[in-house]
């Protein structure tokens, strides 16, 4: 920064403009390396591995996209997912990731001959996109400020850890593209705006589609732009370039959108867009009232305007009315109505209610995923609202709604830290522009030094005083403001370092010692999984673990993080909180061979399955409320409790018997200690299985398989056989112990 | 909230007609109760409107954009047939009539920008030769720019909306995006 403000004092003979262009691509290409390094922490801690849980089918895909051609990807029905049903994976994704790294993948092995594996650059995608986005930062913020405020946002872009969070590497999500094509798509529509060209208009509709094809949250561009153009319709800035580059847009960008297979006819189908189409039918009236009203005398078209507003008003919400209570549009979605009112998903649907990211933010969180920026931008708002050109208009519409979105959901931090980052920029470049200007204190020296000499030397220390106070103020100002930027690089380093580099596949803990020990019991179970059950084997496992289980395990899974259809996963959590007897009928009748849940209670692990067994029974609750009931779950007292006091329901539930089966035996006679929950195991109430048997558990008994028993080959009735089989084994036990003496007596 | 937002359009609308009606003193006498009770009068003075622009239409229209108005009056006509087509038949191949009708639409839009940015270079040609014909779009810009002034502080003196935008240029771009445009909607009739 500092060094791109000073080029223009010293020139070696050479161009400024040229001094400044060289300096600029060198700051580029340190930011684009400071923004990817940092995010490599979980590559060089762990490995070059996929994170998390989405990650995994859209690596899943990609991988299913290079073996197969684009056509097939596209028409690619699953029936490794949702077992009965299975999923039309290639019309309910959004392909933009895939193909963009099944691109690149095509581009390095046949025209550059480097064959890298798919997987590293699936890894490394987000990373290197967050470069991307560093750069159209700074187009963005040249558009509102200059380059110097380019440049600010650009690094910040860089390093905010609320980007960071969603785009490390191997974090290989949707939101890794996303971004920056949400940031491309703003700039090209922020320049389009300003100059009124068809052409930037395009480019804006092209990313828009690019963005569609990326990122269930289009949506958010679909509302911000119209919203920014009816707002500023209504500050009376209505010009023939609104008109172009928006109507540009919206045309294109519509008809584009509809081309992936997801969204279909969405655009023009649902609440969400119609926001978009309104503004575009008002703009033409509005372009249609501005061309008779440059042809017509003022009260003419006064009540030539008040006429033809209140009915074209009337005929629009009469027909929008109609049209949604005809059936035609639908309504809005879940989602949308979850972001107005909080409660809403809590009461209807416990499914968006249960998922982490949809809970609202705790306020820690923005200083967290922020640091300085956070008192920057409210300091850049209010120098928008200063300037207040059309431009910044659109900074304050975002800047306002993504702070309430970022306050109602966690994730919908991701969308505010990109404008956060623009606006601490803009404050911070506009304090530099005063306080770094170094040059005019000494101009106005060299003047007060020349008028000095000609009078007399009776003020000059007052003189001295006057040149040396602004310096001072400038220095203190500046220096300040360099520390508060050092230590915002130390805390992004810090909270990257800490907080979002670990890939939640693999597990990270301290040694006593101080050495790292790395957990890795759902890679072992899972392999174990691929290894050892037939191919063609159903697994059955909350939601959470569907991708994952597809992903590295290879199985057949019930349901997974895609969530489309609420009753599958309803019977899967049914079939978690029901006794075994009822839990057997569901398994069998849904094929299932193997049942899995994650038990956090030895190591401590607290996103553990008996965590999340409350949403279990919620959402089964919900489709299924005469057979399951939250309160019975619940001590007497309405504790959450899976010590002695547990209710009989919680004690009978498949779910608690699968965590705890033999879960005490570690412990030797003592009662076993949960170290989530931190309550004692009763080891004389140790759990029993009759329909299920214990296949694997994991190293850390993170991760526990159990086998569905079939249906006993003499007709027994499975209870009857598992306690027959007890009562075989249990002599036999006897007997060794009777014969352990004879064997020593033996040697002896 | 769609209303709630519209009636903040028409209020605004109103305040700015009023305030140009106080800077003119033209018609400063007439108030609310007289306007209801002539309702007939000002749907007379709405038709005497449509007249005027549509005279006015007339009398500013060359050659090149009458091109470009019988392009526009066709692709509307083609939409509303399409549109007919879709009420009377049924809309079965719904992305061939969605093409079909959107491309209309946009081709519309794109052509009326044209349209905008072609009218605009020949208006500041015109503006050199007859300056009878420039004063009513000078009063037009003069009011927009004594609102940005008002909001901004900042006087923004834009002889021309579209500043960088030569005619070349403007019909370049007019092409690329048209041909976007078709490309997209090949695409999706297939």
């Amino acid at each position: 920064m500092s060094t791109a403000k000073a080029s223009p004092l010293k020139v070696y003979g050479v161009n400024i403009e040229t001094i400044r262009l060289l300096l600029k691509v060198i700051i580029f290409i340190s930011i684009a390396g400071a923004a990817i390094s940092s995010r490599l922490f979980s590559v060089i801690r762990f490995e070059s591995i996929i994170h998390e849980f989405d990650p995994w089918f859209n690596f899943r895909a990609t991988k299913y996209l290079v073996s197969h051609s684009f056509y097939e990807f596209l028409n690619w029905f699953d029936d490794r997912t949702w077992y009965p049903l299975g999923r039309v994976t290639g019309g309910t994704l959004y392909p933009g990731l895939m193909v963009t790294s099944g691109a690149i993948w095509h581009i390095l092995r046949e025209w550059f001959s480097l064959p890298v594996d798919i997987r590293n650059i699936c890894v490394l995608l987000a990373p290197a996109f967050s470069g991307l986005t560093a750069i159209s930062t700074y187009f963005l913020t040249k558009e509102m400020k200059d380059s110097n405020a380019g440049l600010l946002a650009a690094i910040f872009m860089g390093i905010a850890p609320g980007y960071i969070s969603r785009s490390v590497a191997g974090s290989y999500d949707n939101e890794a593209i996303a971004i920056t094509l949400l940031m491309a798509t703003f700039y090209f529509w922020i320049k389009a705006m300003k100059i009124g060209s068809v052409f930037y208009g395009t480019l804006t509709a092209l990313f828009y589609f690019y963005m569609v094809s990326a990122w269930g949250g289009y949506v958010f561009i679909t509302n911000l732009i119209p919203l920014h153009v009816f707002v500023l319709l209504l500050m009376g800035r209505y010009t023939h370039r609104l008109y172009t580059a928006y109507s540009t847009w919206y045309a294109l960008g519509t008809l584009a959108s509809m081309q992936i297979p997801f969204v279909g006819f969405i655009p023009l189908r649902s609440n969400d867009h119609m926001a978009a189409l309104g503004v575009f039918g008002l703009l033409q009236l509005v372009a249609f009232g501005d061309y008779v009203k440059s042809k017509v005398p003022t009260t003419q078209f006064k009540t030539f305007l008040a006429i033809s507003l209140t009915s074209v008003i009337l005929l629009g919400v009469a027909g929008l009315v109609g049209l949604t209570a005809l059936g035609w549009i639908a309504p809005w979605g879940g989602r949308f109505y979850s972001l107005w009112d909080t409660n809403y998903a809590k009461i209807h649907i416990p499914i968006i209610a249960s998922v982490s990211e949809h809970q609202p933010t705790a306020w820690p969180a923005f200083f967290f995923d922020t640091g300085m920026l956070i008192w920057l931008f409210p300091a850049g708002v209010y120098i928008c609202f200063q300037e207040m050109r059309d431009e910044h208009v659109f900074i304050i519409i975002y800047s306002v709604l993504c702070s309430y979105f970022a306050g109602v959901m966690v994730r919908l931090m991701l969308t505010l830290t990109p404008i956060i980052c623009v606006t601490g920029a803009i404050s911070l470049s506009n304090l530099f522009d005063v306080y770094l200007n170094i040059v005019d204190v000494f101009t106005t020296k060299e003047e007060e030094v020349t008028e000095k000499s000609t009078k007399k030397n009776a003020k000059k220390s007052s003189e001295e005083k006057k040149i040396l106070l602004p310096l001072i103020t400038k220095l203190i100002v500046t220096l300040t403001f360099a520390f508060y930027l050092f230590y915002f690089v130390l805390h992004c380093t810090w909270v990257t370092n800490n907080a979002y580099s670990s890939p939640s596949v693999v597990l990270a803990s301290r040694n006593p010692d101080g050495s790292q020990n790395i957990i890795d019991d759902y890679r072992e179970a899972y392999y174990w999984l691929r290894m050892n059950t037939p191919e063609d084997s159903k697994v059955l496992a909350w939601w959470d673990y569907g991708y994952q289980i597809g992903g590295m395990a290879d199985r057949t899974t019930l349901v997974d993080n895609n969530t489309w259809n609420n009753t599958h996963i309803a019977t899967v959590g049914k079939a978690m909180s029901s006794p075994e007897d009822k839990a057997y009928e569901i398994f069998k009748k849904h094929d299932v061979d193997y049942v899995l849940v994650i038990f956090g209670g030895l190591i401590g692990f607290s996103g553990d399955d008996l965590n999340k067994f409350l949403w279990m029974v919620r959402i089964s609750e919900g489709v299924w409320p005469d057979e399951i009931r939250e309160r019975d779950f619940f001590t007497e007292k309405g504790e959450y409790k899976l010590d002695r006091e547990a209710s009989q329901t919680m004690k009978d539930s498949v779910m608690y018997k699968l965590s705890y089966y033999r879960f005490a035996e570690l412990f030797g006679g003592r009662d076993a200690p949960d170290r989530v929950r931190n309550q004692q195991i009763p080891v004389d109430q140790a759990p029993e299985l009759h329909v299920l048997e214990e296949a694997f558990t994991s190293e850390n008994f993170m991760v526990r398989i159990y086998k569905v028993k079939d249906l006993d080959n003499v007709g027994r009735d499975l209870y009857e056989a598992t306690k027959f089989e007890n009562q075989i084994s249990k002599p036999l036990k006897r007997s060794r112990v009777v014969k352990r003496p004879a064997l020593a007596l033996r040697e002896w | 909230m769609a209303r709630k937002d519209s009636a903040a359009v028409a209020a605004a609308a109103l305040k700015k007609s009023q305030s140009s009606n106080n800077s003119s003193n033209s018609t400063g006498s007439k108030n609310p109760l007289s306007k209801i009770s002539n309702i007939t009068s000002s749907i007379n003075e709405v038709f005497s409107a449509i007249n005027t622009t549509y005279a006015d239409y007339f009398e500013t229209l060359t050659p090149r954009l009458k091109l470009i108005d019988i392009f526009l009056v066709f692709l509307v006509a083609l939409g509303i047939l399409q549109f007919i087509h879709v009420l009377l038949i049924g809309s079965f191949p719904f992305n061939a009539f969605l093409g079909g009708f959107i491309s209309c639409v946009g081709q519309f839009v794109l052509t009326v920008s044209l349209r905008l940015q072609v009218k605009e270079t020949h208006k500041s040609d015109e503006k050199v030769n007859e300056e009878e014909d420039d004063d009513a779009e000078e009063d037009e810009e003069e009011i927009v720019d004594e609102e940005l002034v008002i909001k901004s502080d900042e006087p923004k003196v834009s002889d021309k909306i579209f500043k960088v935008i030569s005619p070349e240029r403007s019909f370049g771009d007019f092409i690329f995006a048209s041909l976007i445009l078709h490309f997209i909607v090949i695409h999706f009739i297939n």
